[in-house]
Order: C-alpha cells, then sequence, then structure tokens
C-alpha cells in the first residue's frame, strides 16, 4: 500500500465530509423552512461574508494581532517559568500544585480585573489570551525539563558542564516535542482568550462584531463572525502544527523505528 | 607549584582513605575503604548488588563527596575544587544518545563542553574533531555509522558509541558502570575485546564496575571484591593473563579458576551479610526492650 496514496486519499474524504455537512446544512434549512433569524443558510453567510468584508476586515485582523500578540508574550512568559519550575527538584515540587490551581481559574473571571487596571480595548484582551495560552507551555516545559535522564547529567557534569551547558544542549532541545505539542493547544486558547475579551470589554475584533450583531438580531452576521474565527483558528493550528513537524521530526521518527 | 614537586614521589593516580560515604536517609553505602589505583592500571570492581561500586566512581568522578576520610585524584582533592580539572570519561549501563543528534555528534558533545576543547568548537578546530569522531568510530567498528541517528542502531552498537562519547576528549580516566550490562551474552564478548583494545591503545586508567566475573577477568589488570553493605574490599587480586585476552583465552583452566574463586568469595561476602543483618535486627529489639545493647 502506498502511504502517500492513502493519505491523499483522506484528505479528499475529510474534504468531502466538509462539503456535505454544509450541503446538508443548507438543504435542511431551505426543506425544513428555518428561520433566518434562528439559523442562517450558510449560501446567506457567503453573502454576507462577501458584502461586509470591507467592514469585517479591520476586526479580522485586529483579532489575529491580539492573538498573535497574546500568544507570543504567553509563550516567552511560559517557557521562562517553565525553565525556572523545570530545572529544579525542588522548585518543581514547590510550584506544581500552585500551578494547578492557578489554571483551574476560569479565565473569564480575570477579564474585569484586566479591565479595572487597563480599561477596556485591546489591552486586556491581549492580557487575557496571553494569561490563558500560559499554562499549557509551562507545564510541559517544565515536565520536559524534569524528565532528563539523570546518567546523561552526570556524563556531562563529569566534564566540566554548567547547569547553563546542560540546559541549553541537553534540557531545552529534550523540551522540544513536548514545546510544539503545548503550542498547539496554547495558540488554540490564545484565541478562546481573545474572542471572550472582546465579547465582554472591547469595541473592536471579532468578538465585538458579533455581540453588536446579535444585539441587532443580524444572525447571518453573527455566522459570519462564527465562520471567520474557524478558518482563522484552523490556520493558526496548522502552522503550529506544521513547525512541530519540522522541528521535532526525530520524535515521529523514532516511534516509527520502535513499530 | 606545590603540586609539581610532590608529582615526583610516585604516588597512585587515585586515592581513596578511610572514606565512608553515608546518604541522606542513614544508609551506609561505604565504610572506611581504602583503595589505590596507578596510572594506566584496568580494575574491575565486583560485588554483591548495593555493596557500593558505583558509589566509588561517582565519588571518583566528583558527582559526590564523602562523608568521611579523602578522596584524592592526581595529587589533588576531589571536590575541593569547583571545576574538574582531570579529564574523566563516563559511561552507563544506559547509552543515554541524544535522539536529535547523529551518532557522531552525540560522540562529540563531551568537546562542546570541555576545556579546552569548548572554545574551539565553533571555529575551524570543527572538522579536526569530526575526524578525531570518525577515527574513534572506525576503532570500534562502527565507521561509516557517523551520519545515522541512534534508533537506527542496536543495543551494542549505542553502547560502543557511548564508550566512544566517553574517550573523545581523551579522558585520562575512564569510569565505566556496568556499560555491557544491558546486552546480550554474544555482544558482550564482542564489546570486551573493543574495550580491551581501547585500552591497549591510549591506556587510560579504568574502573570498571560489574556484576560479570568473567568479565572483570578478562578485562582487568586488577580485580576488587567487595563485601555487602556496608561496602569495603575485601579481596585485592592482580590479573596476570597475557594481553590480549581472547574468548579462547577465557576458557583456559587458570582462568575459570580465577572466576570460580572469585564466585565463592562473593558468595561468602553475601551469606557474612546475612548473619550481620541478623545479629543487627537482634541488636535492634534488644534496644526496643529495653536492655543495653
Amino acid at each position: 500500500m502506498n502511504p502517500s496514496l492513502s493519505r491523499y486519499r483522506r484528505n479528499l474524504l475529510s474534504f468531502f465530509a466538509l462539503v456535505g455537512f454544509f450541503l446538508i446544512w443548507e438543504l435542511a434549512c431551505r426543506a425544513l423552512h428555518v428561520s433566518d433569524l434562528v439559523l442562517p443558510k450558510p449560501s446567506q453567510i457567503v453573502v454576507v461574508l462577501v458584502e461586509k468584508m470591507p467592514i469585517l476586515w479591520p476586526h479580522t485582523l485586529q483579532t489575529l494581532m491580539t492573538t498573535l500578540a497574546g500568544f507570543f508574550l504567553g509563550v516567552i512568559a511560559g517557557l521562562l517559568l517553565g525553565m525556572l519550575i523545570g530545572s529544579s527538584k525542588l522548585a518543581y515540587d514547590i510550584a506544581y500544585p500552585l500551578l494547578v490551581g492557578f489554571s483551574s481559574i476560569p479565565k473569564v473571571a480575570v477579564v474585569p480585573i484586566f479591565v479595572v487596571w487597563f480599561g477596556s480595548g485591546t489591552v486586556p484582551a491581549i492580557l487575557t489570551s496571553m494569561v490563558i495560552s500560559i499554562f499549557p507551555v509551562v507545564v510541559n516545559v517544565a515536565t520536559g525539563l524534569a524528565s532528563t535522564e539523570p546518567e546523561l547529567e552526570d556524563v556531562l557534569r563529569v566534564l566540566g558542564a554548567r547547569k547553563r551547558d546542560i540546559l541549553w544542549n541537553v534540557g531545552l532541545p529534550r523540551t522540544l516535542p513536548y514545546l510544539f505539542a503545548s503550542l498547539k493547544i496554547a495558540i488554540t486558547l490564545a484565541f478562546v482568550g481573545t474572542v471572550l475579551s472582546e465579547t465582554v470589554a472591547s469595541n473592536k475584533g471579532i468578538g465585538n462584531v458579533m455581540m453588536i450583531a446579535s444585539g441587532n438580531f443580524d444572525v447571518a452576521l453573527v455566522f459570519a463572525g462564527l465562520f471567520i474565527l474557524a478558518v482563522l483558528g484552523v490556520a493558526l493550528y496548522a502552522i503550529s502544527s506544521l513547525l512541530e513537524s519540522r522541528m521535532t521530526g526525530w520524535t515521529q521518527r523514532k516511534t516509527h523505528a520502535d513499530m | 607549584m606545590n603540586q609539581d614537586i610532590t608529582a615526583f614521589a610516585p604516588r597512585p593516580l587515585i586515592e581513596l582513605s578511610a572514606v565512608s560515604v553515608q546518604y541522606g536517609g542513614g544508609t551506609v553505602a561505604l565504610d572506611r575503604t581504602d583503595l589505590q589505583i596507578d596510572q594506566g592500571e584496568f580494575i574491575a570492581l565486583v560485588g554483591p548488588s548495593g555493596c557500593g561500586k558505583s558509589t566509588i566512581l561517582k565519588l571518583v568522578a566528583g558527582l559526590l563527596g564523602a562523608t568521611h576520610g579523602g578522596v584524592i585524584v592526581g595529587g589533588r582533592e576531589v571536590g575541593a575544587v569547583g571545576t574538574q580539572k582531570r579529564k574523566i570519561g563516563l559511561a552507563f549501563q544506559n547509552p543515554t544518545m541524544l535522539p536529535w543528534l547523529s551518532i557522531r555528534d552525540n560522540v562529540m558533545m563531551p568537546l562542546k563542553i570541555v576545556e579546552p576543547y569548548r572554545q574551539y568548537y565553533r571555529s575551524k578546530k570543527k572538522g579536526e574533531f569530526r575526524e578525531r569522531a570518525e577515527a574513534l568510530l572506525e576503532q570500534v567498528g562502527l565507521r561509516g555509522f557517523g551520519d545515522k541517528r541512534p534508533w537506527q542502531l542496536s543495543g551494542g552498537m549505542l553502547q560502543r558509541a557511548s564508550l566512544c562519547r566517553a574517550l573523545i576528549h581523551e579522558p585520562d580516566i575512564l569510569l565505566l558502570d556496568e556499560p555491557f550490562g544491558a546486552l546480550d551474552q554474544f555482544t558482550r564478548e564482542e564489546l570486551w575485546d573493543t574495550m580491551q583494545a581501547l585500552w591497549m591503545a591510549k591506556r587510560p586508567t579504568v574502573l570498571l564496575v560489574t556484576h560479570d566475573l568473567r568479565e572483570s577477568a578478562y578485562l582487568a589488570s586488577r580485580i576488587c571484591v567487595m563485601s555487602s553493605r556496608p561496602g569495603r574490599i575485601i579481596q585485592d587480586t592482580p590479573v596476570d593473563f597475557a594481553r590480549p585476552r581472547s574468548l579462547e583465552s577465557s576458557y583456559a583452566p587458570e582462568f575459570g579458576a580465577l572466576v570460580h574463586q572469585l564466585r565463592m568469595r562473593i558468595a561468602e561476602a553475601r551469606a557474612e551479610s546475612d548473619t550481620k543483618e541478623r545479629s543487627n535486627a537482634a541488636a535492634t529489639i534488644a534496644v526496643l526492650e529495653g536492655e543495653t545493647p
């Protein structure tokens, strides 16, 4: 069996499944005479998307930029914090319960606090998306670092390696697969954070557009916003997924070799 | 300067004098152990499991500090200086190759870290280092495997690469903690020959911890037998068989006799520790019952 062919076929099938989904949606709406106020037809949504694009585009960019800013800040903060926690057993044991505690706070709850501190707008949105994307990165990086083989550390310490050498040559490369796995989660979460904050406390962004449209009973526009969010989300996920397979190919090949 | 003057006196390279090690939990791993090792010797440490063989390696490596007594390597107290002055190579049962590097880069890893090599690592000398790694790989029979990834090699091959990594910076002292323990008998015997050839070529001082008595008799120039915990050296036997030793010679009667004698000595040590433990337990009970032991 040719694996590239089967992969091509799989992709083709997913594509047809997607098209089928919209087709059934469209047909069901027409057959059952569903009101546009409840569930607009996909064709209507596309029309709204095209017509309102000049208005929607700046908001799309706003949401994208906010998400990326929050994501990058979150990843950097998460990386530093993860390195700190993962670098010693003691730090790991002390910080881990705290981390679990903080990460279980619903992040919607922090938006009002950010609004109090920074006013409504872009800043709380960036912060929310940062806060929400920190945790998977911290946890994964810390775990990756903490799982370095003690024997290997001995081999390097005998050579006169400093803590920094071990971190750079062994710890961080070993952590890469964990880091990239967490990036996929973090980018999706950052997106959630942005839209959340935009919906609650902003005058820009797709979240805000959807909020206003729903107030005006412009349901087609709400769905158009949802559609844009879906496309952005999938694109960002795909990019980080691609990056992951590029950077950490050795883990995947390893599992193949073990089979 | 003083160091150079004392160097004139023929002193052993490694000197453990009355070293005791007690771990945090109260376990005494070593009890007033003395051991002298001269430059160029091949020492095998054998003994029942948990007798502190690996502890001795860690002491010499400076990874562990002695609770009492002194560990002197090359005329210097180990652990007194933060950074390692002696060049030491280390290999374990687990080859711990880094999966994201090629075998050659894995072997060259120490050069990235050890002075004075590390300052040249990024400069022109890298090509020279690469050649050195290739030469070593060829010596252990891994010619042409430099570009492979660790997962493409068998356990025996990885262990060969691990030996190369331990030797790439031309250490004076090679510390081996059961390096062939996880290999099958045939591969293990092949690696004995590789190890012997490596030692005969450069004559580093080797300290080998092993459970395999045939291995110790095959490779070592001196075998130290240790007692059960807390470990002490209870027998110190030179091994004078001609080199290079071969599989054939390992079936000679005197070889068999040595292995047999070692086996009996360790059986004794184990039995002694059993009685010791029983009397300790009796003493503890006596204390609990309020009697003076």
